[in-house]
């Protein structure tokens, strides 16, 4: 057995009332390649920021090389031969390569031998792992495949034994992705150490020796790759909980009300996340979109909504054109009929310094019920906010409540009463559910349904399994920007999982 | 000849009138380059101006004065600091709010001090920094041409003129050949990069404003000891503020930045030059319209001209650690 390179135990760390990391133990033994999957926000990052030094743990003990260390800053974690590539890359964009490769690991005060000794170190590392990279180009100029392959230079110029990887495919074409992977095989050949963070189980299956998975702060399960499967690794990560299944008769679909077409979506970096996406919501039915997080959900959403900018295709609301520049006008949309509760409710769905009272009508704060000549009508607002606190068991009970004092399930009912109050044709959800409590879940699942029931049509897109398994009357499937299958709500939970992590998706493909 | 004496005595107080502006400029680079908004050169320069008058005066020396100008300049700059770095304070509220203190404790110490409405004594020639006569520049004054040149704008100046012209490829080298000067750049344009990298952002950021503070403490000696013999209030009048303008003309490089003060300087040379000369054509032009040139011109060369001036991509941002 080898000898493990780290080892932490008991580590537990917490910002605020929000527990990232409880009582982790984790041992990575040398010269392995092992992984570290679990959805957004299960606390992987967190971690690895601890073992990095970018972080304090509350309590618990890091061992490197079977030593006890103190990792109070990244400096104690680059002496101990560890190295960190991170998700959202650390380098100066307008610095060239060679800059970047020796900021903060110069020979001297003047730059000249540094320079003449990286350039050297990285004809070494170009011939030793095959990680070509033009010395003197500026970082902003180079694709982002070879930026990452900057911080990978960097990692190894500065000694690392111990390659930490966040993400590192999240922003790869499939085809440098496949390049890094290689690269990763070579330096674990040459007897380094890697830790490859990920939420795409199709990359543990392919490269990693060891896989452990998070979930909610906690390390649920560690398995040795070959012998676990990738149904079992997408159970491990979503959790078999308690199954909240509504009630609900069966559909009546009528009309299609939301027609989308071919609809692509790229995002700031020109990565394409919404890739020819064509589907219809009909009244009195809901539509679930399933998916790990980050493969294309929220620009989806987005672009429906008219708030992104979609590069081609087109999306009809009740058989008219919605505009798709992501200059469209989120009153023009409500006003024929589509509302919107967005994934994020605290940076987009409500103003958490308002009082519960003016969230209640943001978005509709012209309509004439609100008003009184060019004035608020501050008593209908009053007593239009009473009333959706009564019908959504709002707590605290008080229209003059800073926002931010309620919890995230009472913010979330606020903005699901907003929305669902407004009588709108087409209702799309994005997490309805995120941070939210189990009382409120059902909550707000019988809302869902009753607008259904009502003839409305509803699309929700969530990355909780069991939710769009409970609510859906159809089930996509995105992967990779596509919808990669369709199912009924009786699928089982392996079958999604598995074209959630796009196995089926690949082996079509293949 | 009468002409070409004219332009030498010109490009001459261009020359004089250009140094405090290119050392204030250069000490907006260092901060700026390294992540933090100056708006309080104008400050630093006035206290610098008075604290080294004053100390000059009383100790009737020069050194001292100049000394004691970069330590109180220093000291306001670790304010801003303190403000804009340690307590992550808005650097634009605690830049002005030092050009405030700045103008208001100059004149109120002045006034304490030294009885004379917020002026300090007048210098005598050994308190303050003489003109240097370079080898036969009297014998070679004679000379056509290059001897008007080489006597009027190569020597004669004081030394601070020579040092200000100096910081200029120092600063470069600084910049472009140092440990320090890769570090200082990389923490303005991506800090986390800088801080992952195991270097203390607070640190470097707090060695630039050193940097800062120095030279703004030199450009405040030079109006006071060199340009003036003592200090008179608010005798910066704003230069703080055109070095500023000069940087982003200069898009924060350091040659560029004497060629952007030295156009400011020439400006302004040559509207004290023109004050009541009417010209041909255009007749007599109001002073102030003179005074205004090189506001109007850097909006109209910023606007157009010059391209897109890009600032160090951290400017003005504080930087807290999260991801």
């Amino acid at each position: 057995m080898a000898q493990a390179a780290i080892e932490l135990i008991g580590i537990n760390k917490s910002f605020g009332a929000v527990r990232a990391n409880r009582d982790i133990n984790l041992e990575v033994a040398r010269g392995t390649i092992h992984g570290i999957v679990g959805e957004n926000g299960a606390g992987k990052s967190t971690l690895m920021s601890i073992l990095y030094g970018f972080y304090q743990a509350d309590s618990g003990e890091i061992r490197v090389g079977g030593k006890p260390v103190s990792i109070s800053t990244s400096n104690d974690a680059i002496a101990l031969g560890i190295g960190m590539v991170h998700q959202h890359f650390m380098l100066v964009d307008n610095f060239t390569v060679l800059e970047n490769v020796i900021l903060g690991a110069e020979n001297d005060a003047l730059l000249k031998s540094s320079i003449a000794k990286a350039r050297s170190e990285l004809e070494r590392l170009e011939r030793e792992y095959g990680l070509e990279v033009e010395p003197d180009a500026v970082i902003e100029e180079l694709p982002v495949g070879l930026q990452q392959r900057v911080e990978i230079l960097k990692a190894l110029y500065r000694g690392a034994e111990i390659l930490i990887l966040d993400e590192p495919t999240g922003v790869l074409t499939p085809a440098e992705a496949d390049h890094l992977f290689r690269i990763l095989k070579q330096l674990k050949e040459q007897g380094k150490t890697v830790v490859l963070i990920t939420h795409k189980l199709r990359e543990i299956m392919a490269i990693t020796d060891t896989v452990s998975v998070m979930r909610q702060g906690t390390m649920v399960a560690t398995r040795v790759t070959k012998e676990t499967t990738v149904g079992e690794l997408a159970e491990l990560m979503v959790g078999r909980r308690v199954l909240l299944r509504v009630e609900k008769g069966q559909s009546e679909a009528g009309a299609i009300k939301l027609s989308v077409k071919n609809l692509t979506v790229k995002d700031q970096r020109g990565v394409t996340m919404v890739d020819d996406v064509s589907f219809d919501v009909r009244g009195g039915e809901i539509v679930g979109i399933a998916g790990v997080a980050g493969n294309g959900q929220s620009e989806l959403l987005e672009a429906i909504s008219g708030i992104r900018h979609a590069v081609s295709g087109e999306v009809m609301l009740e058989g008219k054109p919605v505009d798709l520049t992501g200059k469209a006008d989120p009153g023009e949309l409500r006003d024929r009929g589509l509302a919107h509760v967005p994934e994020d409710r605290h940076h987009v769905g409500l103003v958490l310094a308002f009082e519960e009272n003016e969230n209640s009508i943001l978005g509709y704060h012209d309509d004439e019920r609100y008003l009184k000549g060019p004035f608020l009508n501050v008593d209908a607002i009053m007593a239009d906010a009473k009333d959706k606190i009564e019908k959504y068991d709002i707590r605290p009970g008080n229209p003059r409540l800073r926002t931010a004092n309620f919890s995230g399930g009472n913010q979330q009912k606020i903005v699901l009463a907003r929305e669902m109050e407004q009588d709108p044709g087409v209702l799309i959800v994005g997490q309805p559910t995120r941070g939210v409590d189990v009382g409120a879940i059902e909550f707000i699942h019988k809302r869902l349904i009753a607008m259904r029931d009502q003839g409305k049509a509803v699309l929700v897109v969530s990355v909780e399994l069991d939710e769009i398994r409970s609510l859906s009357d159809r089930i996509l499937v995105m992967f990779a920007g596509r919808i990669v299958g369709e199912r009924g709500p009786d699928a089982t939970e392996g079958e999604l999982g598995l074209l959630m992590a796009g196995v089926e998706h690949q082996e079509a493909a293949e | 000849m009468d002409s070409f004496n004219a332009i030498v005595q010109v490009l001459d107080s261009t020359i004089r009138l250009s140094v405090p502006l290119l050392l204030a400029c250069l000490a907006g680079l260092y901060s700026e380059r390294a992540g933090i908004f100056d708006i309080g050169l104008e400050g630093k320069m006035l206290v610098g101006a008075f604290a080294g008058a004053a100390a000059a005066s009383v100790f009737h020396s020069g050194f001292i004065g100049l000394g004691m100008a970069i330590l109180i300049s220093v000291a306001f700059a670790m304010v801003h600091g303190f403000a804009s770095i340690t307590h992550r304070g808005n650097q634009i509220v605690s830049g002005v709010a030092i050009n405030f203190v700045a103008a208001g404790s100059t004149i109120i110490l002045g006034q304490a001090w030294f009885q004379q409405g917020g002026r300090t004594p007048a210098l005598q020639p050994d308190e303050r920094f003489e003109a240097i006569v370079w080898p036969g520049a009297d014998v070679l004054r004679g000379v056509p041409i290059l001897g008007p040149i080489y006597s009027e704008l190569i020597s004669g100046h004081s030394i601070l003129v020579y040092f200000a012209f100096a910081m200029v490829p120092f600063t470069w080298w600084v910049l472009f050949r140092t440990r320090f000067g890769l570090r200082m750049r990389a923490v303005g344009e991506n800090p986390a990069a800088v801080d992952t990298a195991g270097i203390s952002v607070a640190w470097l950021r707090y060695r630039a404003l050193i940097c800062t503070g120095v030279l703004t403490g030199v450009a405040g000696a030079y109006l006071s000891m060199v340009q003036n013999g003592g200090f008179v209030k608010d005798m910066t009048a704003g230069k703080g503020y055109i070095a500023l303008a000069a940087l982003i003309f200069a898009k924060w490089k350091p040659v560029n930045a004497m060629f952007a003060c030295l156009l400011f300087g020439f400006l302004d040379a040559l509207s004290i030059r023109l004050q009541g000369t009417p010209l041909p054509v255009i007749g007599k032009v109001p002073v102030q319209f003179m005074q205004a040139l090189p506001y109007v011109l850097t909006v109209i060369l910023l606007a157009g001209f010059i391209g897109k001036a890009i600032p160090p991509r951290a400017g003005g941002v504080p930087y807290v650690k999260e991801r």
